[in-house]
């Protein structure tokens, strides 16, 4: 940390947050604000979101400290802050009684295809909507926008009726089916292509003979890339998440795993230390996702990603 | 078969072949923005427009969960007993009590912290990933988490309320005590990621209007809300409206706060019970799935009510303030 004073930089693009070092804030510097970055943090700043990140982080730490200690010690007081050493031998003992193996693989496949089938059609929805013309197109477009104001849990009594005539009680398409498809990723992808697609481009394709589906696929999809991969990411989180509907129509024998979770809280087996080992065996497939892909998936919030 | 051919043999064969390239081109010109945008609107009408239709008719009707397909005309019954029923008032006010607590410090935190992720930081990627790393835990994990670290005799937070000399607080019996744990949750697992909605809507903000201000003498402070807030007003409004959804539909953390099979009925007394809980308690619990629908249908009228009522306040205050700037 050193407090020598950076050279004054007189473009006006924002800096990368990297080379800007905290400096002792003269005037200038302090009345050169970069988009939005207009002040360097000082020492209190820092502070305060080291705070926010003791906050966030802490509840998470402790799941792995009470996982590894045994009943006995997590109900102590003052409770232990530094993990024990049971811990793989709680994970394995939660894993058999919350029948997590075959939760985690149901979650996988659920948030998977949900996760693969927003982004397909989201990506082309999104296409026809930014770059195609069609008639009732903005009606159409108000249409999508307006659906996100319906929330899902209004339809459970009905969907549950379908489910149950269709034969999909307890089984996975129960939960797949009304989640394949999300307004919020088509108007996400819509937003992006808009500016990010060249309308000379699809002109091009359309003058070399090209029909819509082949424009699609060679002109829009690698284009499309980066917006696909966070909008697959940030899907694959929610449907991971997911659990008023999958907690209505799925039962212990074929659950997900916020599902199962439940059971692990429903009393039968009342160690704390295997309930935190459950739950962080729940938790741990997503924070191994936002400690690999974190700043994207930081970037692709920022780019207007929105709650489901 | 005396037809107007042309009369070189290689127009006759080039014609049709011509017009029915060009046929296929109109067809894909015209028809192919509806077939890209069918998926989305099939699924939607199938899984969420038509049960959300439906829901209403079914809120009409008796239908008990064992026979579905028996559906007994009722009118307007369940709506009449849901009027009169105390579990409704109570869970209706416990919904909007658990959304205050849980929408207003979380958005009011998340303000805060992405102010404080403006600023040029070192280690800026660490700070927004870990302000994130709830968003991460479902509600099933979190929600256990926290009961555990709620817990009267042993948790954490009373042991540490007992370090200032705080008597252990029954987190789970007493209603506001519970109604402040769960909404915990519901901060903890939001703040970050709103905070980040925020940062990227500050972001966006133009310099100049900072630096006019701060030539105007403004401090830091004044900049904060004279310059920021009006910049990121719309972002502020969109998290004002998806929280307020979010908080109507409050479920998986009042129902594993209470663990389990207490959890439906939201604690003891119902003392936080949400429509949410009572919607699935009427369905899967008593077996009415009309009086469910019901619950059901309420709520979403609820909603719109509330989008009404903020409309009209929006419209009010929009005018109440060019009258104020045309004086």
């Amino acid at each position: 940390m050193t407090t020598d004073s950076l050279p004054v930089r007189t473009d006006v693009r924002p800096q990368p947050p990297k080379d800007s070092r905290p400096a002792r804030r003269s005037l200038r510097t302090r009345l050169r604000p970069g988009a939005g970055r207009q002040h360097h943090a000082g020492p209190l700043t820092y502070l305060l979101l080291t705070v926010a990140a003791l906050v966030s982080l802490f509840p998470l730490y402790w799941t792995m400290v009470a996982a590894s200690t045994d009943n006995t010690r997590v109900s102590q007081t003052p409770p232990p802050f530094l993990p024990g050493p049971h811990l793989l031998e709680n994970l394995g003992k939660a894993w058999q009684d919350a029948a997590l193996g075959k939760a985690m693989v149901n979650s996988f496949i659920v948030a998977g295809v949900i996760a693969l089938s927003t982004v397909l059609f989201a990506t082309l929805a999104g296409f026809a909507f930014a770059k195609l013309r069609f008639k009732g197109r903005n009606i159409l477009l108000m249409l999508v926008i307006g659906t996100m104001m319906v929330p899902p849990q209004l339809s459970v009594v009905p969907l549950f009726m379908m489910m149950t005539d269709l034969g999909w009680g307890q089984k996975l398409p129960a939960v797949i089916f009304p989640t394949l498809v999300s307004a919020v990723g088509v108007f996400f992808m819509r937003q992006y292509l808009s500016e990010a697609l060249p309308d000379e481009l699809v002109e091009a394709g359309r003058i070399d003979g090209a029909h819509s589906l082949r424009i699609f696929w060679s002109i829009v999809l690698p284009i499309a890339r980066p917006p696909m991969a966070v909008l697959f990411m940030i899907t694959f989180v929610h449907a991971w998440n997911d659990f008023f509907w999958p907690f209505i129509v799925l039962d212990m024998t074929n659950p997900t795993v916020p599902v199962a979770l439940t059971q692990l809280s429903a009393g039968y087996i009342r160690d704390q230390s295997l309930i935190m080992a459950g739950a962080l065996l729940g938790t741990l497939p997503l924070l191994v996702m936002f400690v690999v892909f974190g700043r994207q998936i930081v970037g692709g919030i920022m780019q207007g990603a929105v709650k489901g | 078969m005396a037809t107007s051919l042309p009369t070189t043999r290689t127009g006759e064969r080039e014609r049709p072949r011509q017009r029915r390239r060009t046929l296929l081109h109109r067809l894909d010109l015209r028809g192919a923005p509806y077939a890209f945008i069918t998926p989305f609107f099939v699924v939607f009408a199938a899984f969420s427009f038509y049960p959300l239709v439906y829901t209403a008719w079914i809120s009409l009707h008796r239908v008990e969960l064992a026979t579905m397909n028996v559906m007994e005309w009722v009118a307007f019954d369940n709506y009449t007993a849901l009027w009169q029923d105390e579990r409704f008032w109570n869970a209706l006010l416990n919904t909007l009590t658990l959304g205050v607590l849980s929408t207003v410090p979380q958005l009011m935190t998340a303000l805060g912290l992405a102010h404080l992720l403006n600023y040029r930081l070192r280690g800026s990627t660490f700070f927004r990933v870990a302000a994130i790393t709830p968003y991460a835990t479902s509600v099933g994990a979190a929600a256990l988490v926290f009961t555990m670290l709620f817990e009267r005799d042993f948790g954490m937070i009373n042991w540490m309320l007992s370090l200032v000399g705080v008597d252990n607080v029954d987190w789970e019996n007493n209603k506001w005590a519970a109604q402040t744990a769960i909404s915990t949750i519901v901060i903890w697992r939001w703040t970050g990621y709103n905070a980040l909605l925020y940062l990227a809507a500050m972001q966006a903000v133009p310099r100049d209007r900072y630096e006019a201000a701060a030539i105007d003498g403004a401090s830091r402070w004044q900049q904060f809300v004279s310059v920021t807030i009006p910049g990121i007003r719309s972002t502020i409004v969109f998290t004002i409206v998806l929280s307020t959804i979010g908080a109507t539909q409050l479920f998986g953390e009042p129902l594993i706060f209470g663990q389990g099979p207490m959890g439906v009925t939201g604690g003891a007394d119902n003392q936080y019970q949400t429509l949410g809980l009572l919607l699935y308690e009427e369905g899967w619990k008593n077996y009415q799935m009309g009086r469910a629908a019901t619950v059901a249908w309420v709520m979403f009228l609820l909603l719109i009510l509330v989008f009404v009522v903020q409309r009209v306040v929006k419209r009010l205050a929009s005018r109440r303030a060019s009258s104020v700037r045309t004086s």
